[in-house]
């Protein structure tokens, strides 16, 4: 098969598993599962072709492989739709395809497949055990998710839209996949619909999105009407560039291609949770923690970034915008780096830090930091996928122990809840910590201090407040990494629950081995040239790959040992804090850093829910529906129903009764009924007066005929 | 020789007759009794106009033939069926053959 | 008056007194009879006609076979003759009435005709009446259809016959 058609059919079984399970495998968990893994296989198979494909072409960034077909009839021309493999698109393939298929995999682990049907589970909440016997003693296990086929069927449908951005070379098909995760992030958040939290929280990331997909649109649209493209390889042709380039959009002094970038980069905050559409994702952690690894970690966030970094050679047009995406970034990081601080729900932590590192991300765009944050890109999806699978681990293994006590009230996921964890769950622990110390930017090991150095090295170079701010981020991220790691694992079991706890299944533990291979070992491919000692040993083959993406291919910033050594000491110096710190804390109130500020999210909630929720009930309830529905269009009903009526009662009483009822079907009747009455008395059964009947009216026919026709 | 009229009313006053007893009597068997007069007379009607018009056309006769035919066949049905009315009712009276009435 | 016509007289009024007696006769069997009588009335009628094929048949068919069906049917019902008692329903005057008024019509009408008094042509004595029936009853250009359906006819109704009147216990 050519390239190009792999290229075509990778997103295609994600898809075709979703219909299969809807429409057929609904009734059987094995059969779904295996068909929706079967499918992520499939398109990580055709991934790692087109990768390695991708890899063997020399100056693959002038030379990508496309392929695209008419669509749409535009007048003339087509619209035409494709796909499109540059080094990007092929890096973003393989992470995305790695990620997707161990989330599958862990899924299966984690809905507790193959354990019995639970004694009172309903469908739309979590599953809350089954009592099994053995060995004459009753006891609790977890109990398989009810609703486990719909699950694999709403992640195949997901990871569809995934790819079909991955690939897509246009941005309508990229906004298409971008509004089908908008939707399975919609339908997967609220998994468990009964419960109200989760309900609210679907709403929530569903509307928070949209608000930034509006803007993504309107930039779109903005985008056609000025170029009639929207192919990234028409979009990015030097005169195109030029032309959006000159001509002033009229609002606030952005260029078109400022304002039109804008435009995106607000889809992109509102899919990548940044300030000030940062709030939906949080409250995501409602869903399953598989979704949550899907979604908030290696996929639908990263989709954010991926588009603004796709479209980088038009955003960096406008030094403007390029600000604006640079302070939003910078400020994002170090926002959602204070709250993490404060949290206490081991999946908000890492929800607000992958906030944040998405700000980093972001920021090093702004900062034209293109490479970096590429590179940031990818280390982050795999630690932050394994980090989140690894919570998943944690919690589920709390969970055994919830079961083993019987007291429900404790919540698995409190990370006061735990520690000590590094003994029951050594797999867990062990892929935790290299999850976590990826995060923290733990030096030369780890993926994510490559990366994070990068950026805080072109931080340093180009922009001095971004420096400083991602900086104290770093440090910060350290921190708070630490002390998740310190009450989780370390310590003494803070409850009995914890004492309970149990290493997962291996359908969990393996993804986790695997990605935290790759959250050690990506960094390598991207180690500076002239860093001191391992600079040069491996060549910085990132930089020359996606570098090779964009025209004119990047400069590497000069070495400085200032930014590195920041970034050593921000890293080594907040783990060993966060250790020192929390060593010995037992409950949130020893937590000295519980401030309510930070507890409660800078109160962005309240604010948004005063601002613009509850005016928005109140202008519904009062003048939608008080004023318009109930007064004016109830009104006007009011006003027909009695007139229409009206008209019936007249109709009916004063034609359909007597006329129709009486006259015509009762009178019908009647006269029927009286002439058979009359007439049934000739009916006497006796032959001989029928046949003298029938000789009479012969006689007087004949009679009539001969004397009135025939003798005329 | 004798007109054709008068031949004419000879077989109009046998069928009125057979008609008299078809209309008049009470018994099955002389209903059917007057039910032959009344071909007869048809026959007689046939054969007097077979005569009386082109002689080398047969046609008349071969009427005649046919309604000979006819006429055992209905006597052997009809007789047929007032032996089976004769066993089922035990009777032969036509007045009392009047189940099928008001 | 010629010999001829006294002779048809004298035939017809006696056919028409034994069919008078016919239907009017309280005795069945007498009836029979009587039915017998006006049948060779009709087959002398039919012999004045030249039609001697018909007299023939007339004798045979009706009197030799139909008129013996009568006479075994009236025997078969005997048990229920009721040859006592009114012979004619309640109505038989009105049925009287009928009879006359067809009569009166159906002479009114033959008077009326122009044809009623042509006269018969004399028989062509080189004609074989009873050879050309014979023809024109199997002659694929005449009558052999017909011919056959009256076969069919008669066979069906022989069947039919036997099964209605079959006794079934």
């Amino acid at each position: 098969m050519s390239t190009e058609t792999i290229i075509w059919l990778i997103p295609l079984p994600p898809a075709l598993a979703f219909f299969l399970i809807v429409l057929f495998t609904n009734r059987n968990k094995a059969l779904s599962h295996t068909i929706a893994i079967g499918a992520a296989l499939l398109s990580w198979l055709g991934s790692m072709i087109v990768f390695a494909r991708a890899l063997g072409v020399e100056r693959l960034g002038e030379r990508p492989f496309t392929s695209s077909i008419n669509w749409l009839a535009t007048g003339d021309t087509w619209f035409k739709i494709g796909v499109l493999v540059d080094p990007l698109t092929a890096l973003t393939l393989f992470f995305v395809a790695w990620t997707v298929l161990m989330i599958f995999i862990y899924s299966v682990g984690y809905h507790n497949f193959g354990q019995p049907e639970g004694d009172h589970d309903h469908k739309g909440l979590p599953p809350h055990g089954a009592t099994v016997e053995e060995h004459g003693s009753k006891h609790v296990v977890p109990s398989v998710e009810p609703m486990y086929s719909r699950f694999f069927a709403f992640i195949g449908l997901f990871a569809f839209g995934m790819f079909t951005l991955v690939v897509s070379d246009n941005l309508l098909t990229l906004f298409v996949g971008w509004e089908i995760m908008g939707l399975c992030s919609y339908l997967l958040i609220g998994f468990w619909y009964g419960k109200k939290s989760a309900r609210d929280a679907a709403v929530k990331a569903f509307m928070t999105t949209r608000i930034g997909d509006v803007f993504m649109l309107l930039g779109i649209a903005y985008l056609y009407s000025v170029t009639g493209a929207l192919s990234f390889r028409e979009i990015f042709t030097e005169t195109t560039l030029h032309t959006l380039q000159i001509i002033p959009s009229g609002v606030l002094g952005f260029s078109t291609a400022g304002l039109i970038g804008l435009l995106l980069f607000i889809g992109t905050v509102g899919k990548s949770a940044q300030f000030p559409l940062h709030v939906w994702l949080p409250d995501a952690m409602e869903g399953p923690t598989p979704v949550s690894a899907m979604i908030h970690a290696a996929t639908m966030v990263s989709a954010g970034v991926y588009t603004v970094i796709r479209m980088f050679p038009l955003l960096s047009l406008d030094t403007q915008t390029m600000s604006v995406i640079a302070f939003i970034g910078a400020f994002t990081a170090l926002f959602a780096a204070t709250i993490a601080l404060a949290q206490n729900d081991i999946k908000r932590v890492l929800a607000y830090s992958t906030i944040s590192q998405l700000g980093f991300m972001i920021a090093a765009l702004g900062i034209g930091a293109y490479i970096a944050a590429v590179f940031h890109l990818i280390t982050h999806a795999f630690f932050k996928a394994l980090l989140f699978l690894g919570s998943g681990s944690v919690i589920h293994g709390m969970e055994h122990g919830v079961f083993h006590t019987g007291k429900h009230e404790v919540d698995p996921q409190d990370m006061f809840n735990m520690g000590g964890l590094k003994n029951k769950m050594p797999i867990t622990f062990w892929t935790f910590l290299i999850g976590g110390f990826a995060l923290s930017g733990f030096p030369i090991v780890t993926a994510g201090f490559w990366s994070k150095d990068e950026i805080l090295a072109d931080a340093f170079a180009h922009n001095l407040p971004v420096f400083l701010t991602l900086a104290v981020a770093a440090f910060l991220t350290a921190f708070y990494t630490m002390r998740q790691i310190t009450l989780t694992f370390l310590g003494e079991p803070r409850t009995e629950e914890a004492r309970h706890a149990h290493e997962t299944p291996w359908t969990m533990t393996i993804p986790l081995i695997i990605l935290s291979v790759f959250a050690i070992g990506f960094g390598w491919i991207g180690i500076p040239e002239h860093f001191p000692l391992l600079g040069g040993l491996v060549p910085n083959w990132l930089h020359e790959f996606v570098g090779g993406t964009l025209a004119e291919h990047p400069e590497a910033v000069e070495f400085s040992w200032t930014p590195l050594l920041t970034s050593l000491v921000v890293a080594l110096g907040g783990l060993g804090l966060g250790y020192l710190f929390y060593r010995n804390v037992n409950s949130p109130a020893e937590d000295k850093l519980q401030l309510g500020f930070l507890k409660n999210k800078y109160y962005v909630d309240e604010i948004y829910n005063a601002v613009f929720v509850k005016p928005a009930i109140w202008f519904a309830d009062k003048v939608v529906y008080q004023i318009m529905d109930k007064g004016f269009i109830d009104g006007i009903l009011h006003l027909f129903g009695p007139g229409t009526q009206g008209i019936g009662d007249g109709i009916r009483n004063y034609f359909d009764l007597p006329f129709i009822n009486r006259f015509l079907g009762d009178g019908s009747a009647n006269v029927t009924y009286f002439s058979g009455e009359k007439l049934r008395v000739i009916q006497t059964g006796r032959i001989q007066q029928y046949l003298m009947l029938a000789l009479i009216l012969f006689l007087a026919i004949g009679a009539i005929l001969y004397f009135f026709v025939f003798s005329v | 020789m004798v007109p054709l009229s008068w031949y004419l009313i000879f077989s109009a006053a046998l069928f009125s007759i057979g008609l008299f007893g078809v209309l008049s009597r009470r018994n099955l068997i002389a209903i059917l009794l007057g039910i032959e007069l009344m071909l007869n007379s048809v026959n007689v009607n046939l054969a007097a106009f077979w005569r009386y018009g082109d002689v080398t056309n047969i046609t008349g006769q071969v009427f005649a033939v046919i309604v000979f035919a006819v006429a055992a066949a209905e006597v052997s049905v009809g007789l047929a069926l007032v032996i089976s009315v004769y066993r089922k009712r035990n009777t032969v009276i036509a007045d009392e053959i009047d189940m099928l009435k008001f | 008056m010629t010999v001829d016509q006294i002779i048809f007289l004298v035939i017809a009024a006696g056919t028409l007194i034994a069919a008078f007696r016919v239907v009017t006769t309280g005795n069945l069997i007498h009836a029979a009879f009587w039915l017998i009588a006006a049948l060779f009335g009709v087959a002398a009628i039919f012999a004045i006609l030249h039609a001697s094929f018909l007299a023939v048949v007339q004798v045979v068919v009706y009197i030799g076979a139909i008129s013996m069906l009568f006479i075994f049917a009236v025997m078969l019902t005997r048990k229920d003759m009721r040859d006592q008692g009114p012979q004619l329903n309640r109505n038989w005057g009105f049925g009287a009435f009928l009879a006359a008024l067809a009569f009166a019509g159906l002479v009114f009408l033959v008077h009326g005709w122009s044809g009623v008094a042509k006269t018969a042509s004399a028989f062509p004595s080189d004609f074989d009446a009873v050879g050309a029936l014979g023809n024109a009853l199997v002659s694929p250009d005449a009558y052999v259809l017909p011919f056959e359906v009256a076969s069919v006819l008669l066979v069906a109704a022989l069947i039919g016959a036997v099964y209605v009147a079959y006794n079934r216990k």
